[in-house]
């Protein structure tokens, strides 16, 4: 297992876990970004990974979307390798049209929403359904619709995003990634952009989608107290390894490492 | 006003509307060409494809444009046995030399669409093709007018070479009311108008450029923009157009 | 129908040669005027004097927006009936080049100047310098360092025109190949060897001006 290159066939995986991380690293040349990582999330779980900024938590977001190449190791998802694919009994990493076809069961929100400005609120939604899904027109603007609503922008289908403000491009960008239909969600400080009078409104529709969907989500986030309502477990990040796992209420409340301490204190001082 | 005032303007006249089919068609064949070598440069994953079309970009920009005339009108026809009428030898020169540093302009605005937006592209599965034409041209056309608007008046400009392959332009027909004159003095006059023709139709091309502006930002979802009171203002130095590759 | 003759190749080549030499002649006196006369064009469109600034203003944009080659004709034709100036060619294609060139290299100078930090502007004036020695010791200086890439393109950009001097009688590099053409009844050989001339000239050049630009860059 230590060196994905050779390993012959996946690992036996539990049956009921939707992402599996193996020793995976990833370098930016020399930097060291994530070391030996081995993270499982299970089926409808919501983990939330918190840490300083620079320790590798925005990465595992980024690889699981199949936006970088893992350094070593492997990625899969739902048991399948998602990061490699396997060729004449080998693991070489994925290809571009491998990772194209494995990426359609996940979502990702964006820190800056990346909405495409050259699109409506609406187009922005159906955009991918229509020509990736191959859903009809009419059926990806209702259920779009469905989705506004849900995110209560039902008003601004029509509006170009630099139109809204930050937290309702935000919102939009929410109902972008669920039209996909995603199995799992990823969250990458979708907060961190925003005024903090926005904030809220961002937090109380992804508490909606928590509460009411079975979604499998993995959140950065400096918004303790939105990852103490919304999450099964919380893993604190430092220096590209996870320093604790807990549950939220334990992590969060006593702390087994002063490095969690450390941090926690750190980030509650600022709010 | 001289006698010979409305004569010459009659015969710049003819001249004038071979120049806009020099223009025109130049235009066509230069964005054709500029966006199938600028997308390739962009965006293909083939590095050899990459590499052939960086070499057939630079030729055509390392050269001289009027060898390129030459080439193409005397040298050609003995290679492959028949001659291109002169008007489409000159389209199709100027529209190819043209063309080249116009593919710099769309390469370079295609690697400008911010990184962001690519990867939310990539993040709802789009393929290669849909990104390109779903987002990251309609967000970078806008980018490329100013600096095309510069190109297309050098392209105007270049039409005047086609004057020596025979194509009877605005300068051609200059060229010919001029040389049996008697009296010098009327030099002047005739090729005062032939400048301002030409700086005519830079005017007219600048306010289309403009319109286009305008529509593309409205395609990219680009809060409007005032539009400068000068029809004419134009980006101070021509960045990408003028002069080897930069 | 007949291909490459090597006769006629290298019969041409020398008188190429020839030719070559006339164009770095003409690009190279065409570019020193183009350097100072727009630098000129430059101060006198930022000169305090509203007339003169609008004047210049207009020259420029007119010769930007008007073909090179028909520019040529008016020096070549209308300058010595007009202003009683008569040139030999040669000069026509270098005074014409030079003032053409001259309205875009004054952009560049310009842009130069823009580009310099307002503190630069500030710190000159709480030095109490007088007003030429701001522009002399401060401003030209970092302007004209900026501007060294973008003048070198047009440098490139004048050699690669400077065949329209054949059509007043300048003998330069392409005049000579469309002679030994006609004399051997084949142009192939003669454009396809100033062509080739052409682009192994101005490709290593531009990448040169790449080079400076890294090194000139903004510090």
């Amino acid at each position: 297992m230590s060196d994905p290159g050779n390993a012959p066939v996946a690992a036996p995986v539990g049956t009921d876990e939707k992402i599996t991380f193996s020793k995976v690293a990833k370098r930016f040349g020399p930097k060291v970004v994530l070391q030996d990582l081995d993270l499982n999330v299970k089926v409808g779980e919501r983990v939330t990974l918190i840490g300083p900024s620079g320790s590798g938590k925005t990465t595992i977001l980024r690889l699981l979307m199949g936006l970088e190449q893992v350094t070593s190791g492997t990625i899969r998802v739902d048991g399948e390798y998602f990061s490699h694919m396997e060729r004449r009994g080998k693991l070489v990493p994925a290809s571009e049209k491998h990772l194209r076809l494995a990426r359609r069961r996940i979502g990702m929100v964006f820190q800056q929403y990346n909405l495409f400005p050259n699109m409506t609120v609406l187009r922005n939604i159906t955009e991918a359904p229509v020509r990736v899904l191959g859903k009809s027109r009419a059926d990806a603007e209702a259920r779009a619709r469905e989705l506004l609503a849900m995110v209560g922008l039902e008003d601004c289908e029509g509006h170009r995003p630099h139109q809204l403000s930050g937290g309702m491009q935000q919102r939009v960008a929410i109902a972008r990634a669920l039209a996909m239909q995603p199995e799992v969600l990823l969250l990458d400080e979708v907060t961190a952009a925003l005024d903090p009078e926005l904030i809220g409104g961002v937090l109380n529709v992804l508490r909606e989608i928590a509460a009411t969907t079975d979604i499998t989500m993995l959140i950065v986030t400096h918004e303790m107290r939105f990852a103490q309502d919304i999450s099964d477990r919380v893993l604190m990040f430092d220096g590209g390894q996870v320093v604790e796992e807990a549950a939220p209420g334990k992590l969060f409340s006593d702390p087994d490492h002063e490095r969690t301490r450390q941090f926690l204190s750190a980030v509650l001082e600022k709010t | 006003m001289p006698a010979n005032f409305s004569h010459f303007l009659s015969v710049l006249g003819q001249g004038a509307g071979v120049t806009v089919e020099l223009t025109v068609g130049g235009i066509i064949v230069a964005t054709i060409d500029a966006f199938l070598c600028g997308i390739i440069l962009s965006r293909s994953r083939l590095r050899i494809l990459r590499f052939v079309v960086r070499v057939y970009v630079e030729g055509w920009r390392g050269s001289s444009e009027l060898v390129q005339l030459f080439w193409v009108s005397l040298a050609a026809p003995t290679l492959i046995g028949f001659k291109l009428v002169p008007l489409w030898a000159g389209i199709l020169v100027i529209g190819l030399n043209i063309g080249a540093y116009g593919s710099e302009i769309v390469r370079g605005a295609l690697n400008a669409v911010p990184r962001e937006q690519r990867e939310g592209a990539v993040a709802l599965s789009l393929g290669p093709w849909q990104q390109l034409r779903k987002v990251l041209l309609p967000q970078a056309v806008v980018e490329m007018i100013p600096p095309f608007n510069t190109l297309f008046i050098q392209l105007i400009q270049a039409t005047a070479l086609a004057s020596l392959i025979n194509v009877s332009d605005i300068t051609y027909q200059g060229k010919q009311i001029l040389e049996p004159i008697a009296s010098q003095g009327q030099f002047t006059l005739i090729l005062t108008i032939m400048l301002v023709m030409y700086l005519i139709l830079s005017l007219i091309l600048t306010g289309i450029m403009r319109l286009a502006e305008l529509a593309a930002a409205r395609w990219a979802g680009r809060p409007p923009r005032p539009v400068p009171l000068r029809l004419w203002a134009r980006p101070a130095a021509p960045s990408a157009g003028v002069g080897g590759p930069s | 129908m007949t291909g490459w003759d090597w006769g006629v190749a290298s019969a041409a080549f020398p008188l190429m040669l020839k030719g070559l030499a006339v164009t770095a002649e003409a690009t190279v006196l065409g570019s020193c005027l183009a350097f100072v006369l727009g630098l000129i064009l430059t101060l006198l469109r930022l000169s305090r004097v509203p007339v003169l600034a609008q004047v210049t203003w207009a020259f420029v944009e007119f010769v930007r927006d008007t073909p090179l080659l028909v520019q040529l004709y008016f020096v070549f034709f209308s300058f010595p009936v007009t202003l009683g100036i008569k040139m030999s060619p040669l000069m026509t294609g270098v005074v014409t080049l030079g003032v053409h060139y001259a309205a875009y290299t004054s952009d560049t100078y310009r842009a130069g100047i823009q580009a310099i930090p307002r503190g630069q502007w500030e710190a000159a004036r709480a030095l109490s310098l007088p007003r030429h020695r701001v522009w002399l010791s401060v401003v030209l200086p970092q302007a004209i360092r900026r501007s060294v890439p973008s003048l070198g393109n047009y440098l490139i950009s004048m050699f690669k025109d400077t065949p329209i001097l054949l059509t007043v009688g300048v003998l330069e590099m392409v005049g000579q190949a469309e002679q030994a053409g006609a004399a051997n009844y084949s142009y192939v050989e003669p454009f396809t060897i100033a062509g080739f001339l052409f682009l192994v000239l101005s490709y290593p050049s531009s990448i040169l001006v790449r080079r400076l630009e890294r090194y000139v860059g903004p510090r």
